[in-house]
């Protein structure tokens, strides 16, 4: 199993070093959202709740970009079918995409989340209140990731890919925006950072422990045939 | 056919159920203090969204069912009840609608924690038809459709529980769901709505049960007795297929 996960996680990331496809992609969207913003907003800056919303709307649809390539290739270059013959559980092929989402995920942030402070955000968060963000940061990705993976396998098959990816996975995440986007708030107000919250990391924490365990059930129903 | 038996008599219960609960709720139970005759819509409302999650849930274990056992009658059981529930949940938005724009003079308040949710759920399986339509291979639509099935199964209670915890409770809440405050003689046309309610929901679904098995019947027999060539074949469609390959 570890070998399996271990393999399809290198194969993952190294298509995406070899032939940067997704990242860049998300990366390009998300500064160009926040350009949309400012123009949209006709704000300059800004802070508290207005700038959580503008952070959290910016990452989970540059995070739909990323989730709708996520099985492409393996569908169209016969990727899964290889998988398939394998004597592997399948349960591999989820986490290995579920992981490389995950990175790629935090790979967008790198990018985004300074573009947002430089570009858009008013107030100076200090170091406490960055560790805090990167905290509700790499929570939200573990959910959005195992999201992204199961529709990601679920839409691959259809024809409709590309339009049902955000329709089925934007309702399955707004428990996720609703305590990501309550967790940053506190973080970048203009009069200097607050605490968070815990019942709000609880929720995450809950989201991705009650998602993971559903996914880890049900995805074998997805990659058989 | 199986799912014809006693559809007469489990009809004419929920006609005499509702329309005991809906006269029991208008000529019976006390106006509200504060709402007046407005709040008489909760006989509807409150009913119909109770079903229509409970209808959600059953087509979730029904899909879990589907996939223990691959078989496809469990993905039509499903089926219809996500469909059914669906239309019922379009009635829920409209009549919470309604219920808002007269008590507190918004056509949609974001601060019924409850109302709101539901919105999330219904744009969720909303999007469950388009999902199966997509999809051509029946064996394949069904599982897909299973697993979305048991993940938005799991995501209502998930979904209620963030959205409660987002509200601020500015307004108190009228009516809570469990019965602690409602008054006795609401009590009783109130669980009557229910009741009838959920026979409603049961009868809809044993009817449109009856009609898929019994079109998918006639086309087995037609083939039958005219040959393949005769019966069109079937077109691209979100309904399960069943037995079209007796």
């Amino acid at each position: 199993m570890m070998h399996a996960v271990d393999a399809l996680l290198r194969k993952e990331l190294r298509l995406e070093l070899r032939a940067p496809q997704a990242v860049p992609a998300m990366a390009l969207f998300s500064v160009t959202t926040l350009v949309v913003f400012h123009f949209a907003l006709q704000r300059g800056q800004v802070d508290g709740d207005l700038a959580a919303g503008v952070l959290w709307v910016t990452l989970l649809f540059a995070a739909m970009l990323g989730t709708s390539r996520l099985f492409v290739a393996d569908h169209e270059e016969g990727g899964l079918d290889g998988f398939l013959l394998a004597p592997v559980d399948r349960t591999a092929l989820l986490v290995a995409k579920a992981v490389s989402l995950f990175a790629f995920l935090v790979a967008l942030e790198i990018v985004a989340v300074p573009a947002f402070a430089l570009l858009l955000l008013g107030p100076t968060p200090g170091l406490g209140a960055i560790a805090r963000l990167v905290l509700v940061l790499l929570l939200a990705d573990v959910g959005v990731a195992v999201i992204g993976t199961l529709v990601g396998a679920l839409a691959v098959q259809t024809r409709a890919r590309d339009l049902l990816v955000p329709l089925l996975a934007l309702p399955l995440l707004i428990p996720v925006v609703i305590a990501a986007a309550k967790a940053t708030t506190p973080l970048l107000l203009a009069t200097g950072a607050e605490g968070i919250p815990l019942r709000w990391l609880a929720i995450l924490c809950l989201y991705d422990l009650v998602f993971g365990l559903l996914a880890y059930a049900v995805f074998d129903f997805l990659v058989e045939d | 056919m199986l799912y014809a038996t006693r559809l007469r008599a489990l009809s004419i219960l929920t006609a005499v159920t509702l329309t005991a609960g809906f006269a029991l709720a208008f000529f019976y139970a006390p106006m509200d203090a504060d709402q007046g005759f407005m709040q008489k819509i909760f006989y509807v409302h409150v009913p119909l969204a109770i079903v229509a999650l409970c209808g959600f849930i059953f087509g979730g274990i029904m899909a879990i069912q589907h996939l223990r056992t691959g078989d496809s009658r469990y993905d039509l059981r499903s089926y219809v009840a996500i469909h059914l529930s669906l239309v019922l949940g379009a009635g829920v938005l409209i009549t919470g609608s309604i219920w808002a724009k007269a008590s507190w003079g918004h056509w949609w308040v974001w601060d019924e924690p409850t109302l709101v949710s539901f919105l999330i759920i219904f744009l969720l399986y909303a999007t469950y038809q388009p999902l199966r339509f997509s999809i051509e291979d029946p064996e394949r639509q069904g599982r897909y459709a299973s697993v979305f099935a048991i993940v938005a199964g799991a995501f209502v209670p998930l979904n209620f529980l963030a959205v409660r915890l987002a509200q601020s409770y500015t307004h108190p809440r009228v009516f809570a769901t469990t019965d602690g405050g409602l008054p006795a003689k609401m009590q009783l046309p109130f669980y009557l709505c229910l009741i009838g309610m959920a026979l409603l929901f049961a009868t809809l679904w044993r009817y449109e049960m009856a009609s898929k098995n019994t079109s998918a019947k006639l086309r087995s027999l037609r083939r039958k007795l005219a040959g393949d060539e005769a019966v069109a074949p079937r077109g691209r469609s979100a309904a399960p297929s069943v037995g079209t390959g007796s």
